[in-house]
């Protein structure tokens, strides 16, 4: 116990120390929290609309004006002809053209049907589908309200009609941030547990002090011990410092315990920070191991369901996010903070966590006792 | 030029014989490649839900099975009282919950109208529109179905058509993002790091004494990055063009010398962080939040800059990779010339000369 007091002493003043470290541990991902949800908006809005009108009928202009007033779409570019509407969309000027043919009026008044034609730039797949659904919606609408007004409807619907109804819950205003802020602060804590714990070691390595540590009576459990708890300390403290973040700049209270993050959080640290150690005991220099810490927990983090939903990715990526300690965290987070989940509700992701947690801290112990010895 | 030569040998060793990073330095593209390509989609399918099901007649019987069949759905729970939801939930598991409530087909019959509720977890927004938009369009499918699919008078149709990426396919968007990315990681992290750490050990002071001018030291240390990089940029053309099917419609020599330019411009990014950082780990740190998040970012290959705050884009328009992915777009993906990227290629070149114009000056004060 005496020996893994120093240790830790050793550790913290090492750390504390460094006055860099303090800025890349608290500085930099706290200005991260607060910038990458502003950034990081999926939300698909001001669409930028480039208009063909051949027509210039009134019907024409109550169109246009439907489709400016929705919030949506941001009137760019008005073009005489199609090709010119396309150098439009070329040049990146605008994102979606809408072709109204002549006769666009008279035709749907006395053929009783008229076509439109939406031109999408797709290279950005998520945004066109969403722009063409939102541009088809209003057109729909559109059509609604001439019918309305051409047509008198008997009060008694004369066909079967299903009212669908729809409600959001736990996040009512379908705010893009609630939904990324707990995600992002898990990447944050993630990233600074797994790389430092993994380079703090190989520091030791390529300086040569570890030399010193393998001819003292330091055991490898204590050496290891020693290193995961200042981390873990240091991440968890990262963590309320973003919840505080999230708190007081988003006005984000989770709906379930602060303990019952807490609690899943010291668990995953242990993984991730195990995981951080395998590494290190890998790696002979720090480029090695930073190259490799960024090499995997950029796999972990872009299979996670971060940005993606797991259910979308095929069966293999599927199974690789079972492999993958931040997807639990991630899913977690989102579970307590949104849905306020209990303990009871997480206790296999907790069980898995542990089993991470062994995994990867014995392999470390493991591994690091054949280099001692 | 003889030790000019002899240096970047040594660098090259350098590398070669760190077999792990040169390992992960090949991979990596590709890994990233095959992971946008194939597992990365917002898609959406067979998203999990459940059925709330109060009238159990014909009627709910059929939609559920169509919804079921859809592949955007997976109906994986019958819940049968309304507590249920919340559990459900909260569990996890469930994306979406389908109300039906009593007497549904009575109602549907008799009155002619009857109401069906989608509830959805709207944790993550787009996936619940996108939900909603699905499983109303199939209820919808059904209600035509029962009307014998009438034409309604005064229609209007409207014709859709989704220009250079017709099969809305994530790809076109993220092979430029992921070039963008890779180069930067490759030059200007590894860079940086390998010219700090001969600071951190020692050994620069031994190569500052060498005959060698200083500044021929740190280009004989970018050029083995640089081959590296070209190398990247090969395989990640070759994967996009036979793998993920994404073909190079432009010139592919004015994208390779662009590419040439943006990496250039990552090297000098790189040699200035090295002027900075003392130890490797600084280094690190500062090209993740200075480079690789920012790249990530404001590139808009991930995220579309016309939704950020105003100050947001503004700060994405110093870049690099910005304008380097705006280009790749318009020769890789559309096809145009260079008629239509000699903006973007020229603030490139101006930002590579302002760059290193600094990492010369410094380093050469640093020296004195």
């Amino acid at each position: 116990m005496r020996v893994l007091k120093f240790l830790l002493q050793k550790e913290l003043k090492q750390i504390l120390r460094d006055p860099s470290i303090i800025v890349i541990l608290f500085i930099m991902p706290m200005i991260q929290l607060i910038i990458l949800p502003l950034a990081a908006d999926y939300e698909i809005k001001n669409i930028n609309l480039g208009i063909v009108d051949h027509d210039h009928s009134e019907y024409s202009r109550q169109l246009i004006n439907k489709i400016t007033s929705s919030g949506y779409f941001r009137l760019r570019d008005y073009s005489a002809t199609f090709d010119q509407g396309m150098k439009a969309i070329g040049l990146d000027k605008t994102d979606l053209i809408l072709e109204i043919p002549s006769q666009f009026e008279r035709s749907l008044v006395k053929e009783n049907q008229a076509t439109l034609l939406v031109a999408v730039n797709a290279i950005n797949g998520v945004k066109a589908g969403l722009g063409g659904a939102y541009i088809q919606g209003i057109i729909a609408d559109y059509n609604q309200d001439i019918r309305t007004q051409w047509i008198q409807f008997p009060t008694f619907n004369p066909q079967p009609t299903i009212e669908v109804t729809s409600s959001n819950w736990y996040n009512p205003n379908m705010n893009y941030r609630v939904f990324m802020v707990p995600g992002i602060l898990v990447m944050l804590v993630t990233m600074i547990g797994s790389s430092f714990a993994s380079n703090n070691i190989v520091r030791e390595k390529e300086m040569g002090t570890i030399e010193q540590i393998n001819v003292s009576p330091i055991k490898k459990t204590q050496f290891i011990l020693g290193k995961l708890i200042p981390f873990l300390i240091l991440a968890l403290t990262v963590l309320t410092v973003g919840l505080i973040v999230a708190r007081v700049i988003y006005g984000i209270v989770p709906l379930g315990h602060y303990i019952t993050i807490y609690i899943f959080a010291v668990f995953y640290l242990l993984a991730i920070l195990g995981l951080g150690l395998l590494l290190s005991t890998y790696a002979q220099t720090q480029q090695q191991s930073m190259l490799v810490s960024f090499f995997v927990t950029m796999i972990f983090n872009l299979l996670s369901g971060l940005y993606t939903p797991i259910e979308s990715m095929p069966m293999w990526a599927q199974i690789i996010t079972k492999l993958n300690p931040v997807s639990y965290f991630i899913e977690v987070m989102r579970m307590v903070v949104l849905k306020g989940s209990g303990l009871n509700d997480i206790k296999y992701h907790i069980l898995a966590m542990i089993g991470f947690a062994v995994f990867f801290n014995g392999w470390a112990i493991l591994n690091y006792k054949k280099r001692s010895g | 030029m003889k030790q000019f030569f002899i240096f970047v040998k040594k660098e090259f060793l350098h590398i070669w014989r760190d077999r792990r990073t040169l390992f992960i330095l090949i991979w990596m593209p590709i890994v990233q490649i095959i992971l946008y390509g194939f597992a990365l989609t917002n898609e959406v399918k067979n998203a999990k839900i459940a059925v709330y099901d109060q009238s159990n007649d014909e009627a709910t019987t059929v939609i559920t099975k169509q919804i079921d069949a859809s592949r955007y759905f997976d109906v994986v729970k019958y819940i049968h009282s309304g507590n249920e939801i919340g559990a459900a939930f909260r569990e996890g598991k469930i994306r979406m919950v389908i109300v039906f409530p009593q007497n549904f087909r009575n109602d549907l019959l008799h009155t002619n109208h009857a109401q069906i509720q989608l509830i959805a977890d709207a944790t993550d927004p787009n996936t619940a529109n996108t939900l909603t938009n699905y499983a109303a369009s199939i209820i919808n499918d059904y209600q035509q179905s029962l009307n014998d699919n009438e034409d309604l008078p005064y229609t209007i149709k409207t014709q859709v058509r989704m220009l250079y990426n017709p099969e809305l396919k994530g790809a076109y968007n993220f092979v430029p993002g992921v070039m963008a990315l890779v180069l930067m990681i490759v030059c200007a992290m590894m860079t940086s790091i390998s010219i700090v750490r001969e600071k951190e050990m020692g050994t620069m002071e031994v190569i500052l004494v060498s005959p060698l001018k200083p500044f021929r030291i740190i280009i004989a240390k970018t050029i083995p990055y640089l081959l590296i990089s070209i190398l990247n940029i090969a395989c990640i053309l070759l994967l996009s063009v036979y793998v993920l099917d994404v073909p190079v419609t432009g010139n592919l020599l004015l994208l390779i010398a662009e590419s040439i330019l943006f990496t250039i411009t990552s090297l000098s990014l790189g040699i200035l962080i090295s002027n900075g950082a003392k130890t490797q780990q600084t280094a690190m740190f500062i090209s993740m939040m200075s480079l690789f998040l920012p790249t990530l970012l404001f590139s808009g290959f991930l995220f579309p800059v016309e939704n950020m705050p105003v100050p947001l884009q503004i700060i994405s328009n110093i870049v690099p990779a910005k304008w380097y992915y705006i280009i790749v777009k318009e020769v890789m993906i559309k096809g145009l010339g260079f008629t239509a990227v000699w903006k973007e290629t020229l603030i490139l070149i101006g930002m590579t000369a302002v760059l290193l114009g600094i990492s010369i000056r410094n380093f050469k004060i640093r020296l004195a």
